[in-house]
Formats: C-alpha cells, structure tokens, sequence
C-alpha cells in the first residue's frame, strides 16, 4: 500500500500548503469570535448612550416619577404639555424620545406608546416595562386596603435566577447551563455540516480536476482507479482533521487567555462564593453578595458562563465529533467522488447535487430544531439514520446522550460508511474513464454492476 | 521472440462491442504501429495493455509470461490527451509519477536530472504546469513516461502540439530508446510518421484487425505494379507491350511518368526502353503511402 501513502501524501501537502488554506485556518476562530463578540460589544455600547425621555401622561398623573433614573437614562415627566407640541421637535430639545401614557393602562396593557426615530433598545423596554408593571401591580395590591403595604411590598421582593445541574450516571453533579449546550449544538452541528459538506466538495472537485485533464489515464496506469479514489479522499480527511484540530487548540488557547486576564482567579471564586451565599439565603452575606454582582453584573454573569461552559463534557464531545466527522465525511465524500467521476464537467454535476444536499440540509434543520427540544423523536430518528446523524447526534451530545444510542448510530454509521465507499468505488472505476456521455442515475447503477 | 502478445482479446462496454477477438504480437526492440479510424477499439486495446480496465476475454503476455499487475511498472504510458496537474510544479509533479512507478525518490531525482538536461528544461522545474507551453507540457509528459525505463512504452499520438525542431527531437529519443532495448507500441493517425518509424503495424477498424504486418511487406503488397520514371527535360515516352502509362508530367524541367507493368514484365526491359527515350534522373516502384492503404482497408470494409 506504498503507493496509496505516495497519494495520499500529495492531496494532502497540496492543500496544506495553499495560502487558502493557512488563512482559512487561523482566521476561522478570530471571525468566530468576532460573530460572537462584535454585537455584543455594539449593543453594550448602544445601551450606555445616554438618553432622556420625556414621558407624557394624558390628564392624570397616576404614573408621575413611577419610572426611575438610571445610569444612561432620564425620564423627564412633562406636565402640561400635549403630545402634538412635542412631537415634531423633542429631538431638537434633546429628547430620544416620548412615552405616553393613558391612564387606561391599568386595565389596558397595550395603552402605551413610545415615539422615537430609533429602533430603541430591548434595555430601555424592559426597564419601562418593569418599572409600570411593578407599579401597577401595587396601585392594585393598594385597593385590598392592607396595612404597611410599602414595607410588605419591600420584604417580598424577590428575584428568581434558575440554578441548572445536570447529574452524572455516577451521581456527580455539575453546574451547567441550556444556553451553553444551545450555542455548542448550534456550533457543533453547524462545524459538522460545513466541514462534511466544504470537503466532500473537494474531494468531488479534485476527481473532475482529473478526469478532465486526463492525469487519471497516467495514474490509473500506474495504481489501481480505487487506490486512487481512496488516497484522494484519505488525504482530504487528514486535511479536515488537521484544520479541525488547529480549530481545537486555537479555542483552548484563545479559552486559556480569557480564563488567565479577563477573569482573575480570585475574581472567579469570589463571584461563585457569593453566588452559593446569596444562594444559602443568609441576610447579610447575600446583600454583601448582590453589592459585589451589582459592582460587575456583566463580569458575574460572563465568569458564570464560562465556568458553565468549561464544564460541559468536553471530551466526550471532541471525540464524538472526530468520529463522526471522519465516518460522516466517508460517506459524503464517496458518494461526491463517484459524482465526480460520472461526470465531464463541474456544470454537470448540478443534476447529482441535489439529491445529496437534501439529506445534509434536512439534518442541518433538524440540528437547529434540536436545539429547542433535544429529546424530540424527529431528533432521535435523525441521529440514528446515517445521512443525517453526523449533524444531528453532535448538536444533541451537548444536552447528554445516552450512550446505547450513540453506540447503535456510530455502528450504522460504520456499515453505511463501508458500504458506500464499496460501491463508489465500483461507479468510480467505471466513471473515471468515461467521456463524452452523459451519466444518469441509471447508467451509474448499471456501473454497480460491471466487473473487473 | 515477442515481447508482448495479446491474444483473442474480446472487450465489451454494455451493448457495444468495442474489441472483437483482436491479437496483436509485438516483436522485442519494434516500433509497432497501432492503427485504426477514430472509434476502432485502439484507446481500449491500450487501456487493456495498460491494465486500466481489463478484457472480457483473451490473453495477455509480457516476455512470454501472463501479464500480472505489478507489471505496470515496466510499462510506460503517454496518453493521448496529456494528463498533468496544471496547478503543481513540474519537479514534483514528475516526481510524484516516478514515486507512483515504484521508483525510489533519490533514484527518481537522479534519473530526472538526465533527462530535464538533456531536453533543455532544467528551468521549467519550479515553474508551475499551466505556466508551460502545450508543446512543454507535451515535453513534461513525455519525460515522467519513460523515466522509469520501461521495456514497453504505449506512445498515444506523441507528435500532436510539437513544433518541427521538437518533433526532431522527439522523434529521436523515441529511436535512442529502442536502440537502449525498449519495445515502442505507437498510435497514430499520422501516416508518415508510421512510414518513417514503425517496423510492423496492426490496423484495427470497428473492433476487428483489417491488416497487420510489417510496414515493408504490406506497402509491396499493395503496390500494383506501378513505376515513377522521372526524366529530364520533356520527353515522349513510347507505351509498350510490356506496360501502359497511367499518366504523366510535366514541370520544372522534369517529366514524371506513372507506368503500369503488365503481369510477367521485366523490370529491366521497360528500364531499357526508358534509357533509350532520354535521360533518366530515376526509377522507382510506387510504392502506396501507408494514408493511401489506410483508406482503401477502411472505406473497403465500411
């Protein structure tokens, strides 16, 4: 088998070497996480504009200074002044823009306007939003005539954040977060389905490239058409693996940085003490608690994030993705080389196309709906059928697997893969030294059947 | 004795049957001509010699033995469309078919280093294919076919994108590896290059031999009788029982005369005649050109 690691050895430094390449690989994660950081750092910033608003009652003052200050917004409560006079020139005089109220707000929830040139942010809603409801709410609470109502409406407030823990099959228990395994499906199934479908593409390109400039017939001459076929699509994986895996290295270390500047170690201990404190309910430590996350609110929740993050089941996760990744892209790829092969040109391929982006396409939306509701029998059914299961069943591993069913999808995985590449191989053989006619589905199965 | 034989070989592609118990026996050190119209089963014959695709039926032999898989490496190729990865440099590129022959890298770097000086392309090695000139290409090609010294190389059409000075070339290093003991199997639609080069020859049409032999042997047979008398000057040339003229001309000074000896005709006695009607500058039988053979088997048999 010398001859297939000579092929082998060429598809593979070819395309390691090539500037599209090294780009590709370094400059992956940065944009990855520019997609993730970007909007966050624009939205953050959009929320610290300052902004002041006017707000406008209709002939009561049910709500007069309900709405509080804070650090970037100012509601300035206009008496006596009509919406019409306003309206055409609240910008001029410094205003994002106006709230009006009715007084059927009471009874009426959607009794309520804000006028501004602006999309205004989710922040300001919420914080108006909030500030009524609460108010609402007690005006009321008010009309049951209860006594110290303003005290009792001080001792119950509460604020809820749920406390996700998944337990081990040994019982161990870890904190983690939907949010997390959300955004890792999204990842991994989406990773899954570019690398599958971007090298499949290639290795497709790859036998056109030579079909059409007849290098085959001098190969051919020398090794065997499967040997060839084989060495193509082996080299292509070790180029899918070694990006893969730069990939990996990169976000551990990109992970590693964060974890060493941006959260301190103390500032990451701190944060989830006062976390388990405020947790235990105790009066003081929980006030000393909320004053630490008010001091970093953002950080609280970042450094909470991450160390959710870090405890998803990593490995489990990158070794599944591997195995899947190279059975998936056995299967993909086979099939493209045979495509490949059947054809004269890139142009003809289109015809063949479809019938094999369906099923990649399909499980990439199966693989969001995952996301939603990971335990959905469509999930399960996709995750064990061979076509769909590379993207499906990692977008599931991070909400946790039962390992019966990973072991029945990675064996039809196993079978599917061999079979396929079994039979490419056969349409290949035939359809690489076929010129000039076109190919259909019909002519390539009667290639199946073709001996020697 | 043969160095390569096939025998009976019958090849079928679905409906169409594209060899017909076709044999062809290629003596060592031969240029052997393939030929045959377009579509006569010569590209499959070669894929078969090859080992691309292999007969439904029939035998195939090398030096006497069954031909086996691990023969291809005394096997060199030059297909007829060149097969190159235009995006690779030319140094590797030909070192990767040497590598795939079974040579060593060393080796392979060593014999690639005689052969890129002696066609005058040591500059071409880290240049990338698709910056070369068909014609180079064709040199590339050409180099990575024969640099594993096969004992038998298959030539498919080698001549076509070359200049005249390069065909020279070409020509003779396809001469100077038979001289160092290789078998040449050679596909051509170029006649002249057949009369020129090959010792025997096999013309298949629509997957069946029509004609096979030495190139000598055949023209003489097909030859009928006529002579080319070329005199000096316009002369009158008396016919003779002996022969009727078939035609003649007249140009630069030179008259040249087709005659057509009658059955049991003396060379020497129509040679006497045209002595005595002027002066004779030569005296040749006409032979017919391999084209003109080519024609009249094909068209016969269509």
């Amino acid at each position: 088998m010398n001859k297939i690691s000579i092929i082998i050895k060429r598809e593979y430094m070819t395309r390691v070497r090539k500037k599209s390449f090294i780009i590709m690989t370094i400059l992956a994660p940065v944009l990855m996480a520019a997609i993730i950081i970007v909007p966050t750092l624009v939205m953050m910033n959009q929320d610290q504009d300052f902004k002041k608003i006017a707000v406008i009652e209709d002939n009561s003052d049910l709500f007069k200074n309900v709405i509080k200050n804070t650090k970037n917004l100012e509601f300035v409560y206009l008496e006596n002044t009509k919406m019409e006079d306003l309206k055409n020139s609240f910008e001029k005089q410094g205003y994002y823009g106006i709230l009006y109220i009715s007084p059927e707000l009471v009874n009426t929830p959607n009794a309520i306007q804000l006028l501004s040139k602006k999309q205004p942010p989710i922040g300001l809603l919420d914080h108006i939003e909030g500030s009524l409801e609460k108010e609402i709410e007690k005006q009321k609470l008010m009309t049951y005539n209860i006594q110290n109502l303003d005290e009792i409406m001080k001792n119950i407030e509460t604020k809820v954040s749920i406390q996700t823990k998944k337990i081990g099959d040994s019982g161990e228990v870890s904190e983690t977060s939907t949010g997390i395994a959300m955004a890792l499906a999204y990842l991994s199934g989406f990773l899954m389905y570019m690398l599958v479908f971007m090298f499949g593409a290639q290795v497709m390109r790859g036998v056109i490239e030579e079909k059409t400039s007849r290098v085959v017939e001098v190969v051919v001459s020398s090794v065997k058409p499967v040997q060839l076929m084989m060495g193509k699509i082996v080299g292509i994986a070790l180029v899918g693996l070694t990006q893969f895996l730069i990939w990996v290295f990169l976000t551990i270390a990109i992970a590693g940085v964060i974890k060493s500047t941006v959260l301190k170690k103390e500032n990451l201990t701190e944060v989830s003490q006062n976390m388990t404190k405020s947790l235990m309910n105790d009066g003081q430590q929980a006030a000393a608690g909320t004053q630490t996350a008010e001091i970093n609110p953002q950080m609280a929740e970042f450094s909470k994030l991450f160390s959710n993050a870090m405890n998803q089941p990593w490995g489990l996760i990158i070794l599944c993705f591997i195995f899947y990744f190279i059975t998936g892209y056995l299967l993909y790829a086979s099939i493209f080389a045979a495509i490949g092969s059947a054809v004269d040109n890139e142009t003809e391929t289109q015809q063949f196309m479809l019938p094999v982006t369906i099923p990649i396409i399909l499980a990439l939306m199966v693989a969001m709906g995952t996301m939603q509701n990971p335990e959905s029998s469509l999930s399960f059914w996709c995750s064990l059928i061979p076509l769909t299961s590379p993207v499906v069943m990692v977008a599931r591993l991070p909400f946790g697997v039962p390992y019966w069913q990973l072991a029945v999808s990675m064996a039809i995985m196993v079978i599917t893969f061999i079979t396929f590449v079994w039979m490419a191989a056969k349409v290949y053989r035939t359809g690489i030294l076929m010129y000039g006619k076109k190919t259909s589905w019909k002519e390539m199965w009667k290639w199946l059947k073709y001996s020697g | 004795m043969a160095l390569f034989e096939a025998k009976n070989v019958t090849k079928q592609f679905g409906s169409v049957l594209a060899l017909d118990k076709v044999s062809i026996s290629v003596p060592e050190q031969c240029i052997f001509g393939l030929l045959g119209p377009n579509g006569a089963g010569k590209t499959t014959l070669i894929r078969i010699i090859n080992q691309i695709t292999g007969p439904d039926s029939g035998e195939l032999f090398l030096n006497g033995n069954r031909l086996k898989p691990e023969d291809v490496q005394y096997i060199g190729y030059l297909p007829e469309e060149r097969g190159l990865y235009k995006k690779m440099k030319v140094g590797e590129q030909a070192l990767y078919f040497a590598q795939l022959k079974g040579l060593s890298k060393a080796e392979a770097m060593k014999r690639l280093k005689y052969w890129f000086k002696k066609l005058d392309m040591v500059e071409w090695w880290g240049k990338k294919v698709e910056e070369l000139s068909k014609g180079m290409q064709q040199k590339v090609q050409f180099v990575t076919t024969v640099l594993h010294e096969p004992k038998l190389i298959i030539f498919d059409e080698p001549f076509t994108g070359f200049d005249p000075v390069n065909t020279n070339v070409i020509k003779n290093e396809i001469l100077f590896l038979r001289e160092r003991g290789a078998t040449i199997i050679f596909s051509t639609h170029n006649m002249e290059s057949v009369e020129e080069l090959c010792d025997n020859i096999t013309l298949i049409n629509k997957a069946k031999t029509l004609l096979e032999g030495n190139v000598y042997d055949i023209r003489k047979q097909w030859a009928a009788n006529e002579y080319d008398v070329v005199f000096e000057g316009d002369v009158t040339f008396p016919g003779n029982g002996q022969f009727d003229i078939l035609n003649k001309q007249t140009e630069n000074d030179k008259s040249v005369i087709r005659l057509k000896a009658k059955s049991g005709a003396d060379t020497n006695d129509i040679l006497k005649i045209a002595l005595n009607s002027g002066r004779v500058i030569s005296f040749n039988p006409s032979l017919p050109s391999m084209n003109e053979i080519f024609i009249r088997v094909v068209e016969a048999r269509n």
